[in-house]
């Protein structure tokens, strides 16, 4: 029987191993090494994803790759996202370095935490078989839920943990029924499988409708939308902040790729099906996390509904792309939806990293007040934080205001024009809570005089990072036309 | 033949402001101020070639830069002039020397800040009225929210907050109904933002009532017209002299010259059809808001409420479809910018003085300050549209133009001329004249020679505009027939 064995071309999956393999060695340090290690496992584990960004730069042929018989898959799609969160989980690590060193809680489990969630997200993203998805997304959530509970000394981070563990482990259960409801109807788990059943027409309707409903429901909770939000503003409060950080970028990237796999790459001749129940929860998704944003004085329960909304507004884009049964706005659309989170990610790293930037040992800046009067303390980061502000909010110059442009774009091009509407008058109730940070940043008087410490290489970053905020927004036809791409070249 | 005038229009503030920001703190000011007056006049200096090499011939647009800018959008980098919007782009660079050089002793905090704040809204409202792309205006015209915001929520009066919150959320909520419109728009026309496209469009009447309103509410916010025009007032007292040298200047001209870029000849049918509405809002605007500012005991008020009656009479130029309407409108509108601009400055002059905006505080001030009372004498006549002052000419246009439309009409109009004597006048006569009641007004010193400047030269704008005003009128000529021959013809 060995004969007949062909090994899998390894090479699509180079990154893969090589931060398992890194991984793996970055334990072994710590074991040898001890606590002395603490500087050695950061520098490596930032190293870890410069290599792995390399190898995926080398490997990537812009062509799709499958491997280990089609249940990996190695496109530009992935390649691109890949990158962004390399990317997003090097400024989590960079950002959060200083509060886990004065916290006590630097230890080497955050970093290999931190980086088998983030195989767990490259395999997700590269998933080519609904098994290598929840292979993928169970990696990742359990090392997530793993950094919640970090402070273990802190009750109420053991308690964000336990809630975001329970819920996670019954969306997955969601997920898992969704799947198998699938496989029913079409007798296959492979997404490519699946997508060519669905063609032929001959699955049983009312099944695949019914486990569309689980699978739709099981990723409606990992993005955290409306009806399925309720573990958002807990974990994102509850949880340190480094791990809100980290929550709120690279994972939602994964989330994508997720709901582009199972949804886009997978089923989307039942688009007409699943469109509408993306439909419901933008909305719900836009008008819950606005309006409950409003009355929060915890900046992290703000920016944990603010996410509730941005990710209705990135659902939006989703239910736009087949219209009339066809696909003719599927890759502006989906291009809009992509832009739309790297936006996300990129507004949310600067916002928190902004948060941790302003805490000190026994000092968590956590409620709104705790931002007065920054512009009297540091212009420049103060600036930062404005900017992203704004971004958010969706006002012009900055980053957020073309994805959203786009969003909005494709729902008026898909004759939407009333969800539009509702958008943009919610986004005007949104307006009001990102211009209140505004207002306590520029127009208060500080209550805290204390002069601000980082590490230059966090100042460099975040200041890049801001920046970033400032020239995608001017000039977003570079970044819009990759995501573009990448999509272009691996749907169709 | 890409002309790079009004790029330097827009983007020597800009840079200007950057350059001020990079002073730092106010150990600094002493740099801050002459290099943000420098900035000020070269961004007027290169603005005078604008006029000077300006063919009074063409009714189109002249000046014309166009870039790609987003192509997936087709959005381009597309600048021009035409008469109409040539002058405000002349005025705005003009008025913005005055508000740094009025900042100059007053402003003691954050002082680059400020000064940055004003020089980029003045770049960023250049914007607005060289944009010929939709997308373009509409991203200057929301980024031009922020300075305003700033300089009101940190330099502001005791009641400063509310007013910044409400001057934003105002106008945003007009601004992005617009958005829908340009998204419509872009639709409509197989994918254009350009607004000279737009304007050959043929559109149904439905259509064309809904883009009306849509640009109505975004526009009569900014004029703002009764009834959406309570913000004004808040934004004026609570803002300091120069944010309400500039809005009433400058940023109220906004709103009017969009009734002129896109309402009407983009929905003219629907302009028309709807043009008793907008006589009538108009008329009240000018009538019973006259009568408001009558009873005012705050002279920043007064002058707010004095501000939206004569826009009032802006809108009513535009709407009764003639020439002499259209072009007295926009006399109006230039000299009210140096009016207004002046009025306000001259209260700041007593305001600096003695901390009150109250009329019931003052009286006698041309005891002490004789100059002072010469120059306000001037610039109330001037305001209550006396004629040899450009107050005059304007109003006198508007209600020629009105009269021919239909008598009562005029008649209404013309009654403004009355009311706007008697606000105008009696508070004149309780401030300066009378006996010194207030021991603090014996105690003020009559202007000094930066101030003198300021309101001579001022001065001398509002009667070579009130005796000769060809040069405007001229310019304007062209354009205007060109946009009333276009308006009358239907698009149905």
């Amino acid at each position: 029987m060995l004969t007949n064995f062909v090994p899998p071309d390894l090479a699509p999956a180079y990154p893969e191993i090589f931060l398992l393999t890194m991984a793996c060695a970055i334990l072994l340090v710590d074991v040898i090494m001890g606590a002395a290690s603490r500087g050695l496992v950061a520098a490596l584990s930032l190293m870890t994803l410069f290599g792995c960004a390399a190898l995926t730069a080398l490997t990537a042929t812009g062509e799709v790759n499958t491997t280990f018989s089609g249940m990996f898959i190695d496109d530009a799609f992935a390649d691109l996202l890949k990158m962004l969160v390399y990317g997003s989980v090097a400024a989590v690590l960079v950002y959060s370095r200083g509060y886990l060193r004065d916290r006590g809680l630097d230890k080497a489990e955050y970093y290999l935490l931190v980086l088998f969630a983030t195989l767990g997200m490259m395999v997700m993203i590269s998933a080519g078989h609904f098994l290598t998805v929840y292979l993928g997304l169970e990696l990742m959530s359990l090392s997530i839920y793993a950094l919640v509970a970090m402070d273990r000394d802190s009750a109420r981070s053991t308690e964000a943990a336990m809630k975001y563990f329970i819920l996670g482990a019954l969306a997955s259960g969601l997920l898992l029924y969704g799947m198998s409801m699938m496989y029913g109807a079409t007798g296959t788990l492979e997404i490519n499988g699946v997508l060519q059943a669905l063609a032929m027409g001959q699955a049983n309707g009312i099944v695949l409708v019914f486990g569309l409903v689980f699978l739709v429901s099981g990723l409606a909770f990992k993005l955290g939308a409306v009806p399925f939000h309720m573990w958002v503003p807990d974990v994102y409060h509850g949880a340190p902040t480094p791990m809100t950080l980290f929550i709120s970028s690279a994972p939602k990237l994964a989330a994508f790729a997720m709901i582009m796999r199972l949804l886009v790459f997978g089923t989307i001749p039942l688009a007409e099906q699943w469109q509408p129940m993306l439909l419901i929860m933008a909305v719900l998704s836009i008008i819950v996390g606005n309006l409950a944003a409003i009355a929060q004085t915890n900046i992290k329960r703000m920016f944990a509904y603010s996410a509730i909304s941005h990710m209705g507004f990135m659902l939006l884009a989703f239910t736009t792309g087949v219209f009339n049964g066809h696909a003719a706005l599927a890759l502006e659309a989906y291009t809009s939806a992509f832009y739309y989170m790297v936006a996300y990610v990129l507004m949310s790293l600067a916002g928190f990293g902004i948060l941790l930037l302003l805490s000190r040992s026994g000092y968590d800046v956590e409620n709104l007040e705790d931002l007065k009067g920054l512009n009297q303390r540091s212009p420049w980061y103060a600036a930062v934080m404005m900017m992203t502000m704004f971004s958010m909010a969706g006002i012009p110059f900055f980053v957020g205001f073309f994805a959203k442009f786009s969003v909005l774009l494709s729902a008026v091009a898909a004759n939407l024009v009333w969800v539009a509407v509702l958008a943009v008058a919610f986004s005007l109730v949104g307006a009001f809570y990102y211009l209140r940070v505004v207002k306590l940043m520029y127009f208060d008087a500080p209550n805290d005089v204390a002069p601000i410490h980082a590490s230059i290489d966090m100042r460099v970053l975040l200041s890049l990072n801001g920046i970033a905020i400032a020239v995608f927004g001017a000039f977003p036809e570079p970044l819009m036309q990759l995501c573009r791409q990448a999509l272009a070249r691996s749907l169709f | 033949m890409n002309s790079s005038l009004l790029s330097l229009a827009i983007w020597t503030p800009i840079i200007g402001a950057l350059v001020v920001l990079m002073t730092g703190n106010d150990r600094n000011a002493h740099l801050a101020r002459p290099i943000a007056l420098i900035s000020a006049i070269v961004a007027f200096l290169v603005t005078i070639p604008l006029y000077t090499g300006f063919d009074t011939a063409v009714a189109g647009m002249q000046f014309v830069e166009l870039y790609n800018w987003i192509p997936r959008f087709n959005i381009n980098y597309h600048l021009g002039v035409d008469g109409i919007s040539v002058l405000f782009i002349l005025l705005n660079s003009f008025i913005t020397i005055f508000v740094v050089l009025a900042a100059w002793q007053v402003i003691d905090t954050k002082v680059a800040q400020y000064l940055a704040a004003f020089l980029a809204m003045s770049g960023l409202i250049n914007g607005i009225f060289s944009s010929l792309d939709g997308v373009l205006f509409y991203v200057f015209f929301e980024a031009s929210l922020i300075p305003m915001y700033i300089i009101i929520g940190i330099w502001g009066g005791p009641n400063r907050v509310y007013a910044a919150f409400k001057f934003f959320l105002y106008t945003l909520l007009g601004s992005l109904l617009m958005l829908i419109a340009l998204i419509y728009l872009f639709m409509a026309s197989n994918g254009s933002f350009n607004i000279l496209d737009w304007h050959e469009l043929k559109i149904g009447m439905g259509p064309q009532s809904y883009l009306f309103f849509a640009f109505l509410i975004a526009f009569a916010v900014k004029v703002p017209m009764w009834p959406v025009h309570t913000w004004l007032p808040d934004a004026h007292v609570e803002a300091p002299t120069g944010g309400s040298v500039v809005l009433a200047a400058i940023a109220l001209k906004l709103g009017a010259y969009g009734f002129l870029r896109f309402s009407l000849p983009i929905a003219p049918d629907a302009s028309q059809y709807f043009a008793p509405l907008m006589i009538t809002l108009s008329l009240i605007a000018v009538i019973y808001i006259g009568f408001v500012a009558l009873v005012q005991q705050d002279m920043k008020k007064l002058v707010a409420y004095s501000s939206i009656s004569h826009m009032g009479f802006v809108t009513l130029g535009f709407f009764i479809f003639n020439q002499l309407g259209i072009e007295g409108a926009l006399v109006q509108m230039i000299s009210h910018g140096f009016v207004s601009g002046a009025m306000f400055l001259c209260i700041g002059v007593l305001y600096d003085r003695l901390h009150s905006r109250q009329i019931a505080d003052y009286g006698g001030v041309v005891n002490v300050m004789p100059k002072f009372a010469a120059f306000f004498l001037l610039f109330s006549m001037a305001n209550s549209g006396l004629p040899a002052t450009s107050g005059f000419v304007g109003e006198f246009m508007v209600i020629l133009g009105a009269v021919k439309y239909n008598f009562w009409i005029g008649f209404a109009a013309a009654t403004t001329l009355i009311v706007g004597a008697a606000y105008t006048l009696w508070m004149y006569k309780r401030v300066v004249f009378g006996e010194i009641t207030n021991p603090h007004v014996a105690e003020m010193s009559d202007i000094n020679s930066r101030e003198f400047l300021i309101l001579g030269i001022l001065a001398i704008a509002v009667l070579a505009m009130g005796l000769y005003p060809y040069p405007f009128t001229d310019v304007m000529h062209a354009s205007v027939d060109n946009l009333l021959k276009h308006v009358a013809v239907s698009k149905l």
